[in-house]
């Protein structure tokens, strides 16, 4: 038998992309002016981040949650409770809370995902709702609809704090610079972990169950499994990201579980292209610039983000960067 | 010869329609084995009951000696056992050879942790098995679209994918549900010499097909279903020669024109 070089078919490699959005994250400070754009730019790294989580879920195994903002508040709760009633360093506790959200998402995914369907959505709609009627109302310990203060981020010691300004080998950068670094940095690990895992056999997997789930099966995967793990994988990401804004931010509110939000999330995963990561994150940037250009007009947001979701599903359904990428390839070609 | 899979009393009932109704047979180790039949006869809905994805009215089916009752489709690969459909199941969203790649599923490390930041020895397995189903595209003869998207890929290239996906996850019984249909003469004539060199790596195979002359030329045993029941079992020529299988597929004499005849 022909011997064939498989290496030289090497699925896209992973490099250019990296190096593009490390490019693009560089270079945006450019771009800011003041601090209200550094705060804009690291809510825009946040929420990407929840959205690559998300895509993971949504684009590749093809399940649809409702609820994210429920694990996204979790976190962010999460993190203000323990580092305020229990004293718990804000890296710790940022640990403990995905870990919390994650098994929070594997007891209600787990009953689910074993049936076949849409149930998921239904279950996450539901955990949404019940997180935000949770937060509103628990005001003893979430301060209910008055919000939570949360303490700086710091770590081992040193507090990074948004107000603060520090110095570093000789340069001078504002808290709110060193957050934007933090902010892009999480992003660009979220992006890496997220491509790592699509390349994997696990990765596969996971596609496989979007593609042909009777295929997956007969090659030996346990689809419910693997629906189960993606998803707890998603829940992790948005704790992730809920953290870091609640550190932050210094201050969260029930909004952040609202189902407005939940809603949000998934219309940048459509919007910027189910199945692809920098799609995503480009649909986080324009959903989260749009209201920028809305002042005064604030009630229409929600109107926008729905007549939004609804142009893309009818005028481009794979989402605005892989229908730009294939037509781009068919010019080529 | 030793028995590989053994079908007994198998029954499948769909509200009151015997699909399938008290089959037994069994299909020893290394052989090819054909079922045949007319349209409707319940040669998919068997398959379906081998592996898992229908659960049988009444029956056994045992692979080596093993019951297969309540085993989910998942846990067949990991027994040695794979097939393929007769209406495709690709992963569309997918290119040629990462659909092959997710047959060697089971022989791959899946760890979450170890997927997330892509330690070496994941990437090492990952990259032999990339090698090892290229190889297997190249030997099911469609080495040509290794880097094809499966959805770019022609109807024929596509059936043969289904087998190298199959048979990268390393069976030891392979299950063929039509794999020469919508194909042409040479295609047809193309798979028989994949299917012989099949069962000559030592997988026993067996085979759901309406092309007689493939069916006849390639098998070892062939079994004839008819609604559902079976109507003979042997070699080629003893079915070539049973008047109840000539009946079922041509209609039967009525009993004036055996008069005259």
């Amino acid at each position: 038998m022909a011997t064939v070089n498989a290496r030289t078919f090497d699925t896209q490699s992973k490099a250019p992309g990296l190096i593009g959005l490390f490019v693009v994250l560089a270079l945006a400070p450019l771009l800011a002016a003041n601090a209200f754009h550094y705060d804009l730019m690291i809510k825009i790294c946040l929420t990407a981040m929840v959205a690559v989580g998300l895509n993971l879920l949504v684009g590749y195994a093809g399940q649809v949650s409702l609820g994210h903002a429920a694990f996204y508040a979790g976190g962010a709760y999460a993190s203000a409770l323990l580092t305020q009633n229990y004293q718990l360093a804000p890296l710790p506790a940022m640990l403990l809370a995905a870990v919390g959200v994650g098994a929070m998402a594997w007891l209600v995914g787990r009953p689910i995902l074993h049936l076949k369907g849409h149930y998921l959505s239904m279950a996450t709609l539901g955990l949404g709702v019940i997180a935000a009627i949770v937060i509103n109302n628990e005001d003893q310990i979430t301060g209910g609809p008055d919000g939570l203060a949360v303490a700086p981020l710091s770590v081992f010691g040193h507090e990074l704090s948004v107000f603060g300004s520090y110095e570093w080998f000789g340069v001078a950068i504002t808290g709110t610079q060193l957050w934007y670094l933090i902010a892009a940095g999480g992003l660009f690990l979220a992006v890496w972990l997220a491509l790592n895992l699509i390349d994997s056999p696990l990765g596969r997997a996971l596609r496989a169950l979007h593609g042909s789930e009777i295929a997956a099966q007969v090659a030996g995967v346990d689809t419910a499994k693997y629906k189960l793990r993606v998803f707890v994988i998603s829940a992790v990401y948005a704790s992730v990201a809920g953290s870091l804004y609640a550190h932050y931010s210094g201050f969260i509110t029930p909004d952040a579980a609202s189902f407005g939000h939940s809603i949000e999330l998934i219309t940048i995963v459509v919007l910027g292209g189910m199945a692809s990561t920098y799609g995503v994150i480009l649909g986080a940037a324009i959903l989260m610039l749009i209201p920028q250009f809305l002042t005064g007009f604030q009630e229409l947001e929600m109107v926008l983000f729905g007549a939004i979701l609804m142009a893309v599903m009818i005028f481009m359904p794979r989402g605005l960067v892989p229908t730009i990428a294939r037509r781009f390839q068919k010019e080529a070609a | 010869m030793s028995t590989l899979l053994s079908v007994k009393n198998l029954s499948k009932e769909f509200g009151g329609v015997h699909a399938v109704e008290d089959l037994s047979f069994e299909v020893e180790k290394g052989r090819i084995h054909s079922i045949i039949g007319p349209n409707g006869a319940g040669k998919t809905t068997l398959f379906n009951l081998i592996t898992g994805l229908y659960q049988p009215s009444a029956g056994s089916v045992h692979l080596n000696g093993r019951s297969l009752a309540d085993h989910k489709p998942h846990e067949l690969a990991p027994l040695g056992m794979c097939r393929t459909f007769q209406n495709l199941q690709i992963c569309m969203n997918m290119n040629a050879l990462e659909n092959v790649m997710l047959g060697r599923h089971r022989h791959l490390g899946q760890g979450t942790l170890a997927s997330l930041l892509k330690l070496p020895a994941l990437r090492r397995a990952d990259r032999d098995c990339r090698q090892q189903c290229a190889e297997l595209m190249a030997f099911v003869g469609c080495g040509q679209y290794l880097n094809h998207h499966a959805s770019a890929m022609p109807y024929g290239a596509l059936k043969r994918l289904e087998i190298a996906r199959a048979l990268a996850s390393e069976p030891d019984i392979l299950l063929l549900d039509e794999p020469a249909a919508g194909l042409n003469r040479t295609e047809t004539d193309a798979l028989r010499e994949v299917i012989r060199k099949i069962a000559d790596k030592g997988i026993t195979v067996v085979l759901v097909e309406h092309d007689m002359k493939l069916v006849m030329s390639i098998s070892d045993q062939v079994l004839v279903l008819c609604y559902g029941r079976q109507l003979a079992d042997g070699s080629p020529d003893q079915i070539r020669a049973n008047p109840d299988v000539i009946d079922a597929y041509l209609g039967s004499r009525k009993p004036e024109e055996e008069a005259t005849a």
